[in-house]
């Protein structure tokens, strides 16, 4: 028998992106976390070292620990979304380093789409500015959960409480008006270390958690949708030629929950194919469980033998989706070719690829207020907008604020194979009735 | 009362499970490089979780560069055989001799070599979609790389031009002749490869463990003494107990003093160690752009 490891075991994973404007330290921020929490391997110090004899004049930056790539180098700005790992006793981390210049809106989309927290750095001396509030707004759209507002600078302001207060009161305005309920205001200083993973001796009047003690604690266990059972079926399991008798018609549906929980026994109904089925098995490697749970990927085997392939949605009774052609949608633009009304574009969502013609550019969005302005005749790269799109085939989904596994969607330019926009779905106007009797076989 | 919670690992598992499957779904002639390196044989057990009880939907494919550690390719070819899988081999001696690949005069180091022959291979078999075990905690220009790297006609990587990606949606679309390498594992890290490898009890090579072997000092490091490149006369040459914690060619990988004997150790250790995974790779070390430029070129 093994010996058991007393090494503790991080009990889950925070996803979390940071947000700021081109100098406000956020790749200072990080590289900051990595080094106080001991994340740093040796090799990695002597090459800081060995870039700051070249670039720094001989001082550790360190910003150069997520400027990864060699053009980001040379014009000191980060080019793309980059991850970075860490770990403490009770969790592990992954950030999603967004960079805050011009292409800051797809770039952030994409690093905060997975995350649950966004940080928003704010340099204390200029206090929020129209970055904060489009970085912000940004996270709501995409439903982030929590958010930190880590007011960086301080020791510059001289650890001045009444200009954090004065910070926060900036924010605390326009916040209402947007989806997060959950914001924690912290003072620090990435460059001296205050507050990010050791308390400040200077901010005697601030009593809240360090920026690593909030990460390690924040609660994000019932971030995942646990209401309404959704499986989009990514791939049939039909072993062709199976050795184990007992395998012979096994016919299994493969996928990961996007949405609350299965049970064996359990009633479920096929869409769009609109046929009912019992759950007779729930298949893992490990073998058979009695219920399974959003995000696990599973094996779905059905009472009855009902022909489902690759972008068919499994759902439960109880909390129905929408299932339509017409569709409302916000978008995040992301290619330098605008949209165009009327532009017929494939459209990803779950595992179904569709075609899908964009009908009507309805208005575009204020990017710092997220609210409508008029209707324009296209969107540009980094433009949000709501637009009513028109599929080839039926979607079976939800609205993106229930659940961002089905409420999601990507456009892809048909052609060149670009990812040319990020879609999130509106509520829909009516639901799935699974009691009615078109879904009987 | 049931807590609907997955830990760390379980979360990897899913999101990697879930890759795999749209390869499955997405891509018609995929194929899994398994070198048999501890990161290919987590993406082994994933795929194993993500299609049985049917046969895998893909073979496996491994470059072999000849300058393999011997141990490496018996554990590869056993591993296979035990799967039922599909495994192709193709090696760079081969590509030498039919003009894919060109070594420069006295270019010993096989390393620039593979990606002819990995070229070569995609050609041959006509796979649209390679899945590799490359991490994003291990280099920079990796930390900068989406789970479905799209590779365009020359297998090129684009780091400016790279396809964004949200949510969980990939997109997969390739025009004739394009291809794309999926990272199923890029949120791991070395730690949280060796704590899957433990709680799946999945066997490794053994050099992996430590053994004796005799050594050469060489750039700062120990690396294994061969006939390749015989130590010289002012080397220093060691027999030492070691154990290797990325296995490269048997030229360039480092060996690292260790008594580490189980894979319990081995944990251990990585939580102690203040040098990463591939500060012990002279492939890595040669330039601070090296990954970037060889990923560029089209290697993993």
């Amino acid at each position: 028998m093994a010996p058991v490891s007393r090494i503790p075991v991080p009990v889950d994973i925070l996803r979390f992106n940071t947000c700021g404007s081109v100098d406000d330290g956020k790749s200072t921020l990080i590289g900051r976390l990595l080094y106080d929490s001991k994340s740093l391997m040796e090799d990695q110090l002597e090459a800081l070292e060995r870039s700051a004899d070249i670039t720094g004049g001989g001082q550790i930056n360190l910003a150069n620990l997520t400027d990864g790539l060699r053009a980001e180098r040379e014009q000191g700005i980060t080019i793309d979304v980059a991850y970075r790992y860490f770990a403490t006793p009770r969790r592990k981390f992954i950030i999603a380093d967004t960079p805050g210049h011009v292409q800051y809106t797809r770039n952030m989309v994409t690093g905060a789409s997975t995350a649950n927290l966004s940080v928003v750095l704010v340099d204390a001396r200029h206090g929020v500015i129209e970055q904060s509030r489009r970085h912000t707004a940004i996270a709501s759209l995409l439903r982030i959960p929590h958010l930190v507002v880590a007011v960086n600078k301080m020791d510059l302001v001289g650890w001045s409480e009444a200009r954090f207060l004065e910070i926060r009161a900036q924010f605390e305005e326009f916040l209402p008006r947007l989806a997060i309920k959950d914001v924690k205001f912290i003072p620090l200083s990435a460059l001296t270390g205050d507050n990010v993973v050791t308390a400040s001796p200077h901010t005697p009047w601030y009593s809240g958690p360090t920026l690593l003690g909030h990460l390690e604690s924040v609660h994000i266990a019932s971030d995942w949708n646990l209401d309404g059972f959704r499986l989009p079926v990514q791939w049939v399991n039909r072993p062709n030629s199976p050795t184990d008798a007992a395998l012979h018609d096994f016919r299994g549906f493969s996928g990961q929950i996007a949405g609350g929980i299965v049970r064996t026994g359990q009633k479920v109904l096929a869409l769009p194919a609109g046929m009912m089925s019992t759950v007779k098995q729930l298949w893992t490697y490990d073998g058979p469980v009695a219920e399974a749970f959003c995000p696990q990927s599973v094996t779905v085997v059905l009472a009855d033998d009902i022909d489902l392939s690759r972008g068919s949605m499994l759902i439960g009774l109880d909390h129905p989706p929408g299932a339509a052609t017409d569709l409302q949608a916000r978008l995040c633009w992301m290619h330098p070719r605008p949209l165009q009304a009327g532009k017929k574009y494939l459209l990803k969502h779950t595992t179904h690829t569709v075609q899908c013609l964009v009908t009507d550019i309805v208005s575009k969005l204020d990017v710092a207020s997220l609210e409508g302005r008029e209707a324009p005749s296209g969107l540009a790269m980094n433009d949000l907008g709501e637009v009513r799109l028109k599929t080839a085939r039926p979607l079976v989904f939800d609205g993106y604020e229930t659940n961002r596994l089905t409420g999601s969607f990507i456009l892809i330019e048909p052609g060149t194979n670009a990812t040319v926009a990020a879609g999130m779905l509106l509520p829909p106007r009516e639901t799935v009735k699974p009691e009615s009797a078109d879904y009987v076989i | 009362m049931t807590s609907y919670h997955l830990d760390h690992l379980q979360l990897l598992e899913t999101e990697a499970i879930h890759i795999m499957r749209e390869v499955a779904g997405e891509f018609e002639r995929p194929a899994l490089l398994f070198s048999g390196g501890k990161d290919s044989i987590c993406l082994l057990r994933l795929a194993e979780k993500a299609f049985r009880p049917a046969e895998l939907p893909l073979p496996l494919l491994n470059v072999d560069t000849g300058h393999h550690f011997p141990e490496l390719n018996e554990f590869r070819d056993r591993r296979a055989r035990q799967l039922g899988a599909r495994l192709i081999v193709r090696t760079v001696e081969e590509a030498i001799a039919r003009g894919l690949a060109q070594p420069a005069a006295g270019e010993i180091s096989r390393n620039r070599l593979q990606i002819p022959t990995l070229l070569a291979a995609i050609e041959e078999f006509r796979f649209d979609c390679c899945i590799g075990g490359a991490r994003r905690d291990e280099e920079k220009a990796r930390a900068k790389e989406r789970f479905f790297s799209f590779r365009d006609s020359f297998g090129q990587w684009d780091p400016k031009n790279q396809r964004p990606e949200i949510w969980n949606l990939y997109n997969g679309r390739l025009n004739p002749g394009e291809n794309m390498r999926v990272f199923p594992l890029s949120n791991w890290t070395e730690m949280d490869v060796w704590e899957y490898i433990r709680r799946e009890r999945l066997e490794v090579p053994s050099i992996y463990f430590s053994h004796q072997r005799r050594c050469v000092r060489r750039g700062g490091q120990w690396l294994p003494a061969n006939e390749l490149v015989p130590p010289k006369p002012n080397e220093e040459v060691r027999d030492l107990i070691v154990r290797v914690r990325t296995i490269g060619d048997i030229i360039s990988t480092g060996c690292v003093e260790s008594p580490a004997a189980t894979v319990d150790d081995i944990i251990a250790e990585i939580a102690a160690a203040r040098v990463t995974e591939r500060g012990s790779r002279a492939d890595d070390r040669a330039s601070e752009a090296a990954m970037e430029d060889r990923k560029k070129a089209g290697y993993f």
